[in-house]
C-alpha cells in the first residue's frame, strides 16, 4: 500500500477502497474492462488491483491505437516513404514499432528520412520548412486526436500547402466496444470509459452500449481516486441491475462532447466501410479516411499503398491481450522473445500498450520478489 | 497519447486567434486553440493540452492535479519533452515565439 501515500487524498483513496469491499457481493465474480490504453497504465502504475478485492477482475480494453494497427499498415506507410524526397513524419510512439522489415526507427538508421513530430501542426510546419520535399504523416489515434488531424489538414489547404499528405490511420472507439462485445469469447460486466475520447465524442455515443447490452458504462479520469471512485459508482448499478451512462470525469468531459471538434473531423474524414483491427479481425465503420475534398493531403491517393496483409508472428498471441482474452503475462513470448528493448508487437512498445505496462510494473515487482524469495 | 497536459495560456496571437503561447511548467511553446473556438481560453485561463491542440478548458486546481497525476505515472517526463518539442525548435525556423 505504500504507493497510496504518493495519490492525492491518500485517506479518501483509503476509504474508496474499503467501500469497494463492501459493495462487492462476495458471491459475484465481475469482470469490468477499461478501454483506454492510459486506463490501463494507470491501473498498474498505480497498483490498483491491489487495493481491490480479488472477485474484481479488470480486463483491458484495445485502446492503444497503436497496438491495434496490423503490421501491414506500418509497413504500407514505411513503404510510401521509400522515395528519398519524401519525409515520413510521426510520433515517437511510432518509432520502435515493428513492421514487417523493421520499426520506423531501423529504417531511419538505413538511411529513411524519419522525424518525430509532437503535433501534427508540426509536421505541416516541415512541409512550409522544406518546399522542395514531401511531408507525409502517419496519423495514429482515437477520436481524442483525429479532430487536430483534420484542422491541420483544413489549414494546409486554406494556405495551399501542398508538399504535404497525411497517411490516416485513425481508429474509432465505439465499433472497437461492439466488437468486444460481440466477440463469444467475451463475458463482461461493465466498462471503465476512455478519459480523453470522450473530451470529444461525448457521453452520448456510450448510450447503446446500456441500451442494447444493458452494461454500465462509467467515464472516468485516470487519478487513482477517479479510478476507485468509477469502479464504486459501477457496483451501485450492478447492484441494484442498472445500466446507464454515467460521468465521473466531469471537471473534463463535458456530456455532449466538443462540437468544434466534431465538426472538423465531419468536415474532414468519413468512415471507412471496414478496417482491419489486430486482433478483433475487420469491422465495419471504424476507422476513418480522408474525404474527397481533402483527396490531394490524402497520402493513400497521393502514392501507390501496397495494402499488403502482414500476420503477426506465429506464435505472438497480441490479438487476444488486445481483446482481453489473454492477460500480458500469458503470452508465450511475454518478457521472452517479446521485451520492451526487442519488441515483437506495439503491446510491448507503445506508451498505452498493456504489455508494456504489465513489464514495466507487474513483471519487475514479480520478479523483485522472487529474486527476494530465493536468496532469503 | 491518451494523456493530456495541463497548461496555462499566456498570450493570444494577435495575427491568428487560433494560437496563443501556454506555460507548461515553466516551458512557453505555441499551441493550437482551433479546437476551442465556441468557447475561446483567455490569458490566464488553463487549458489541457494533446498533441499541441488545447481540448478543454480546466480549472487551475485541476490543472496542478493533473500534473501531479502525470509525475506520479511517471509520465511528467514525457509530457514535457513533447511540449518542448512543439514548433519544432531544432529545426531552421526555430524561434519559439
Amino acid at each position: 500500500m505504500k504507493f497510496v501515500d504518493e495519490f492525492r487524498e491518500p485517506e479518501l483513496v483509503r476509504r474508496t477502497a474499503e467501500e469497494i469491499r463492501r459493495l462487492a457481493d462476495p458471491h459475484r465474480h465481475y469482470r469490468l474492462m477499461e478501454v483506454c490504453g492510459g486506463h490501463t497504465h494507470a491501473i498498474y502504475r498505480f497498483g490498483l488491483k491491489d487495493l481491490l478485492p480479488d472477485n474484481i477482475e479488470l480486463i483491458h480494453g484495445p485502446g492503444c491505437p497503436v497496438c491495434v494497427l496490423p503490421m501491414g499498415r506500418i509497413d504500407d506507410g514505411l513503404a510510401l516513404a521509400m522515395d528519398p524526397n519524401v519525409i515520413f513524419a510521426a510520433f515517437g510512439d511510432m518509432m520502435r514499432v515493428p513492421g514487417a522489415s523493421g520499426s520506423p526507427l531501423e529504417h531511419k538508421a538505413r538511411g529513411m528520412d524519419v522525424r518525430i513530430v509532437y503535433s501534427p501542426s508540426d509536421a505541416l510546419k516541415l512541409a512550409r520548412l522544406n518546399p522542395d520535399r514531401h511531408v507525409m504523416f502517419f496519423a495514429i489515434g482515437f477520436e481524442t486526436t483525429a479532430p487536430s488531424t483534420a484542422l491541420t489538414l483544413m489549414r494546409a489547404k486554406a494556405e495551399s500547402i501542398h508538399n504535404f499528405s497525411v497517411f490516416c490511420n485513425h481508429v474509432t472507439i465505439i465499433p472497437a466496444i461492439r466488437a468486444i462485445l460481440d466477440s463469444p469469447d467475451m463475458r463482461l460486466d461493465a466498462f471503465i470509459g476512455p478519459g480523453h475520447v470522450s473530451t470529444v465524442i461525448g457521453c452520448r455515443p456510450y448510450e447503446w452500449i446500456v441500451k442494447n447490452e444493458h452494461k454500465p458504462i462509467v467515464v472516468s479520469g485516470f487519478e487513482p481516486l477517479d479510478m476507485l471512485q468509477s469502479i464504486v459508482m459501477l457496483l451501485h448499478q450492478l447492484k441494484k441491475g442498472e445500466a446507464r451512462v454515467e460521468n465521473q470525469y466531469k471537471r473534463v468531459v463535458p456530456w455532449e462532447g466538443n462540437r468544434a471538434a466534431l465538426r472538423a473531423m465531419a468536415e474532414v474524414f468519413q468512415l471507412r466501410p471496414y478496417f482491419e483491427w489486430r486482433g478483433l479481425g475487420f469491422i465495419s465503420q471504424s476507422a476513418l479516411r480522408v474525404r474527397d475534398e481533402y483527396a490531394e493531403w490524402d497520402a493513400e491517393r497521393r502514392f501507390e499503398v501496397p495494402g499488403v496483409r502482414v500476420t503477426d508472428p506465429k506464435a505472438a498471441q497480441c490479438g487476444e491481450v488486445l481483446k482481453g482474452v489473454l492477460k500480458p503475462h500469458q503470452c508465450k513470448l511475454f518478457s521472452r522473445e517479446c521485451t520492451p528493448e526487442h519488441p515483437i508487437g506495439a503491446l510491448m512498445v507503445s506508451s498505452e500498450g498493456s504489455c508494456a505496462a504489465y513489464y514495466n510494473y507487474e513483471h519487475r515487482k514479480t520478479a523483485m520478489v522472487n529474486i527476494q524469495s530465493s536468496t532469503a | 497519447m491518451c494523456l493530456a497536459i495541463p497548461g496555462k495560456i499566456i498570450e493570444i496571437s494577435a495575427e491568428n486567434p487560433d494560437t496563443a503561447v501556454v506555460d507548461v511548467v515553466s516551458v512557453r511553446r505555441k499551441v493550437d486553440l482551433g479546437l476551442l473556438q465556441d468557447d475561446r481560453p483567455q490569458p490566464g485561463d488553463w487549458v489541457l493540452i494533446h498533441v499541441g491542440f488545447a481540448m478543454s478548458k480546466i480549472s487551475e486546481q485541476d490543472a496542478h492535479d493533473q500534473m501531479q497525476t502525470l509525475r506520479i505515472l511517471g509520465e511528467a517526463e514525457a509530457a514535457m519533452q513533447e511540449v518542448e518539442g512543439y514548433g519544432l525548435p531544432d529545426a531552421s525556423d526555430s524561434d519559439p515565439n
